[in-house]
């Protein structure tokens, strides 16, 4: 590990100035990926900037009744929140699935949110890796790639995006509310995160120095009848082979609306719009649940070791919509 | 002989079990010495060829750093005949991962730093690590290649036994490669001084290290001292010293006497430490109308190193097992540019009686016999191969106190027809089986303090069993005084010299080495000793060896739920009743059995090193790639005993049980995945996307 400089921030706008005025310099929230990725070689900051202090650490309703949470919240706190379980359980399901309860005491929103994509290759600093190395090559798209996209990816990278709570984010269309150098912004949070692409490398639309300040959850009332479904190699402590966020608003046996994303198939949480496209206004039957996902699936590209994320997300998808609509009607 | 018992007491807690707990036990890197410094390695990045240059000019720079060591200033040492330990002797590389150097620095982070700055270049030279049933790599091993290996056997005839039979199965089971992971990293501490060399060590036997670390250096064994008092798991990975003890000593002698002290980060333990070599093997079953075995076949192909040979005997497990007058079993090695394996807890039996008790429940399924009927049925009355009686043997026992307690009799055989939900629910067997070792050669002082007061010295290294507090009950019982008249020393050279922390084999040699021990107290001092009354002896040879059989045995069951959409595996129950001869303190060998079968339901559903053979590593070399069971995936988990006694294993009755616990629980919950799903799963481990549909 590389030795680095260490400021803890006492403002937002102290904070953004330290880090944008210096290429090197770093933002560190609860640390559990970036200091990891310093231990392995990956990530070399000159100075990390310590946000933790800063006064993002609540979860406010909004009177437009949207909700908003500090980008310093702690995942085990937010999964705590009562707002949180009862109008949004999908997001509750996703954060208490993610990781272990040490990490969950310590992982922030924005931290979560700004996780890197993982792959073994771009964490081991003696094979080739395009993220870590632009033009290196990619180790994984022919080497082991059991965790790997199946959707999005490029020839450049195949990795995935870790996050639980990232996937159950981009299901509820929440927004991510950022400041920088040059003001504040709003991100969708199906937009923060990119494909591979030609550039790899860069993870989120984020520049350097922005700072995610918190995420906004709209309303969306039939939220409150949603669900997340990760499936793992083991009951706990295991990053999604695939998994499934869904919402479902169910009328007389008939799908009004819906949100749904899925996670551990791409370099992003996946909305996956065109099941989407299919359900709404569909009956709620197997054949409307297979049809769905097979429309979503349509495009996956599929690699040595991953072929069978394409049935698992497919059955996932409908165990969970059979499960949402069969409480709807209940 | 027979019949379930249970121990009515749980025994005497574990003597050091409040100082683990409260951390003042003292593992090997937390020992205090004065003024230490830190090694952090230099390993190879490619998996054959050799160093061409190293440059550490500007690892030299950093702060704090006093040495980097490489192969260019690295001192000879005397060649004892194990690559492993013959670090830095030169430019080649083996395999990658390997040690070429070192840095040593004021802080364990500096030293790191610098090593990353150190250059190196390399020419690389073509290299194999694709683990493959191929001519090219692949060889009989000399039967003197490990204790544990017979040559090839071939009784009657296999084939035409197979040709005529009733019900046949013929069936390929692989086993993956796979990594200890103790709790307590690989660690040592080593100083040199005007006296010798002292290390503080994490090893599964401290006169071990000292007998080959002394040669290596040219210096008398009485001058090596290593300190184990507590280790905190081994599973074998610190059966025998790896270059780690050898580079931490090398590097020791530049530091003027100051300590070296290293522990071993986790990937680096997937490198340096040894590892269960993956398996292949082809089990060939025949029986008659009955379900009673006319052949059996077993070909076994394991991984080993081209560096350091490691022969592991994974088909013997078919040697001794069931009657069958036709038997053919052979053991086959392929040799790769990949570091050298070593035992991992029942190394040969975890991986051969996975393959052997598959293919049973195969044969079960196939002949329409319940497959704890079908084991019951080809119980040999003797031991098939040598003819030897067995010195005693209760699978039929354990077979049959663990279905009728787990509720075995109402099982319906059909597989994939019951459905909870989204699981598919099943249930089943497996036998166990494990040699009952005796190492020779383990010496004890008994010493009368003053009261009545004894004192005990072994130089046994407790790795977590209960040693400790199993040998100060079977002390105190011979010398006939209380638990807490008994105060037992181990852990170390400054004892009488004790065999390997292996093999099953710590309570039944160091036990019998104590209770001869005693008895030759009492003979020297009689039951009335002066205070300082002092006597050391050993075990002499049991008189049985070589004229019983000797195993312990135990039967696995377990119920499996396999998610119907997701293919998911969990094992909500298992049972294990175990024939162990004496169990000394039930409370720690349950917690064996215990460990032994959680193990077990790590290796059926998770463990798995995933080799990248362009590169010859393991990818997946860290906690969370390289997956553990959790406690979400250990249900409820029964063990129990039969009450058996031995009398010709060893003086003390005691078979061994620290391996058995993991033989045969991925066979049975493999075969209870089968019987939830009607998918047979023969490639370890069970992972979600096997069942699948």
């Amino acid at each position: 590990m590389k030795p680095f400089d260490y400021q803890r921030a006492t403002d937002a706008d102290s904070a953004i100035s330290l880090v944008s005025g210096d290429p090197e310099a770093r933002y560190i929230g609860g640390g559990t990926n970036l200091v990891d990725h310093m231990k392995l070689g990956i990530a070399e900051p000159g100075k990390l900037v310590d946000i933790t202090r800063l006064p993002y650490d609540s979860v406010e309703s909004l009177p437009d009744g949207r909700v908003r949470i500090g980008a310093t919240v702690r995942n085990s706190d937010l999964a705590a929140e009562p707002v949180i379980r009862q109008r949004y359980p999908v997001l509750a399901q996703a954060l208490l699935s993610g990781a272990s309860g040490q990490l969950r005491n310590l992982a922030t929103t924005g931290g979560n949110l700004l996780q890197r994509t993982r792959c073994s290759y771009f964490q081991d600093v003696t094979t080739p890796c395009n993220k870590r190395e632009p033009g290196s090559g990619c180790s994984a798209l022919e080497g082991w790639n059991r965790h790997h996209a199946v959707l999005g990816a490029s020839e450049r990278c195949v990795a995935t995006h870790p996050s639980d709570m990232a996937v159950a984010l981009a299901a509820l269309d929440a927004d991510v509310l950022v400041e920088g150098p040059d003001g504040q912004r709003t991100v969708p949070v199906t937009e923060l995160h990119r494909l591979p692409g030609d550039e790899p490398e860069r993870d989120t639309v984020l520049r350097h120095g922005e700072l995610v300040t918190a995420v906004e959850l709209p309303s969306l009332p039939f939220a409150s009848r949603s669900r997340y479904r990760k499936v793992r190699d083991r009951a706990s402590f295991a990053f999604a082979l695939v998994s499934v966020a869904a919402a479902v608003e169910l009328v007389e046996g008939t799908i009004t609306d819906v949100r749904i994303a899925l996670g551990g198939l791409a370099h992003k949480p996946w909305r996956a719009t065109e099941a989407e496209r299919v359900l709404r206004g569909a009956p709620a039957t197997e054949e409307t649940f297979r049809a769905a996902a097979d429309a979503e699936l349509a495009a996956a590209r599929t690699l040595r070791d991953n072929e069978f994320k394409v049935p698992m997300t497919r059955n996932t998808l409908a165990s969970v919509l059979r499960e949402l609509t069969r409480q709807e009607g209940s | 002989m027979t019949g379930a018992t249970r121990a009515t007491s749980p025994g005497p807690e574990r003597i050091e079990g409040h100082a683990k707990v409260t951390g003042t036990a003292r593992y090997a890197f937390e020992h205090p010495v004065a003024d230490p410094l830190y090694l952090h390695p230099l390993r190879a990045t490619i998996a054959r060829g050799r160093v061409t240059s190293v440059d550490t000019t500007a690892a030299e720079r950093v702060d704090g750093v006093r040495l980097v060591l490489t192969h260019h200033n690295a001192e000879a040492l005397v060649p004892i005949g194990d690559p492993e330990l013959a670090v830095l002797q030169s430019d080649e590389i083996a395999f990658r991962g390997q040690l070429i150097g070192a840095v040593v620095a004021e802080t364990q982070e500096s030293a790191a730093h610098a090593a990353d700055l150190v250059e190196i270049r390399y020419e690389r030279m073509a290299h194999d690590s694709d683990f493959r049933d191929d001519a090219d790599i692949v060889y009989t091993p000399d039967a003197d290649a490990s204790p544990m290996l017979s040559p090839d056997l071939e009784e009657g005839d296999v084939d035409a036994a197979l040709a005529d039979a009733a019900f046949t199965v013929d069936a390929t089971y692989t086993t993956p490669t796979e990594h200890h992971n103790p709790l307590e990293p690989h660690a040592v501490i080593a100083a040199w001084d005007d006296d010798g060399l002292t290390l503080h060590d994490s090893n599964q036997g401290s006169h071990l290290v000292r007998d080959l670390i002394a040669p290596l250096f040219g210096v008398d064994k009485e001058r090596v001292s290593v300190i184990s008092p507590h280790v905190g798991g081994a599973f074998g990975s610190k059966g025998m010293p790896h270059g780690h003890v050898a580079l931490t000593a090398l590097a020791a002698r530049h530091t003027a006497g100051r300590p070296v002290k290293y522990a071993l980060s986790r990937t680096q333990m997937f490198e340096l430490v040894g590892y269960r070599p993956p398996t292949r093997q082809r089990v060939r079953l025949g029986a008659d109308r009955e379900g009673r075995l006319v052949a059996t076949e077993h070909d076994s192909l394991e991984q080993t190193s081209r560096f350091k040979q490691y022969a592991e005997q994974s088909a013997s497990a078919s040697r001794e097992m069931y009657t069958s007058p036709n038997r053919r079993v052979t053991n086959r090695l392929a040799a790769l540019d990949v570091p050298a394996p070593t035992w991992m807890r029942a190394p040969g039996e975890a991986g051969g009686m996975y393959a052997l008790e598959s293919a049973m429940d195969e044969l079960a399924v196939s002949a329409g016999i319940d497959p704890v009927e079908l084991r019951l049925r080809n119980e040999p009355e003797v031991a098939p191969v040598s003819g030897l009686p067995f010195s005693s043997r209760n699978l039929p026992a354990c077979l049959r106190e663990g279905a009728e307690r787990f509720g075995w009799h109402e099982r319906d055989p059909r597989p994939g027809v019951r459905r909870e939900g989204d699981w598919l629910v099943g249930t089943g067997v497996a036998a166990s089986s494990f040699p009952s070792l005796f190492f020779p050669g383990s010496l004890a002082t008994i010493r009368h303090e003053s009261g009545g007061k004894y004192r005990v010295e072994i130089g046994a290294v407790d790795i977590g069993t209960g040693s400790r507090t199993a040998l100060t009950q079977l002390a105190a019982e011979a010398l006939e005084v209380p638990v807490e008249a008994v105060e037992l020393w181990l852990g170390s050279t400054e004892q009488p010299h004790a065999s390997l922390a292996g093999g099953s084999a710590g309570t039944a040699s160091w036990g019998s080495t104590v209770v001869e021990a005693v008895r030759a107290f009492r003979t020297e001092h009689g039951h009335d000793p002066v205070s300082g009354a002092e006597t050391t002896a050993g075990a002499g040879k049991n008189p049985d060896a070589g004229e019983y059989a000797m195993h312990s045995y135990g039967a696995q069951f377990a119920e499996v739920r396999v998610n119907a959409d997701t293919g998911e595996v969990r094992v909500p129950r298992m049972l294990g009743v175990f024939a162990a001869g004496r169990i000394v303190n039930p409370r720690t060998a349950r917690s064996q059995f215990l460990g032994g079968m959680t193990m077990g339901i790590s290796m059926a559903l998770h463990e798995h090193s995933v080799v990248d053979e362009r590169f010859g590593h393991v990818v997946n070399h860290d906690l969370a790639g390289y997956h553990i069971a959790g406690n979400a995936d250990v249900g409820s988990v029964e063990v129990d005993w039969i009450d058996e006694h031995d009398p010709h294993v060893n003086p003390v009755g005691v078979k061994g049980i620290g391996e058995i616990g993991i033989v045969g629980t991925a066979a049975a919950i493999g075969n209870a995945a089968h019987h939830a799903t009607g998918v047979r799963v023969r490639d370890l481990p069970l992972t979600p996307e096997k069942f699948l549909r």
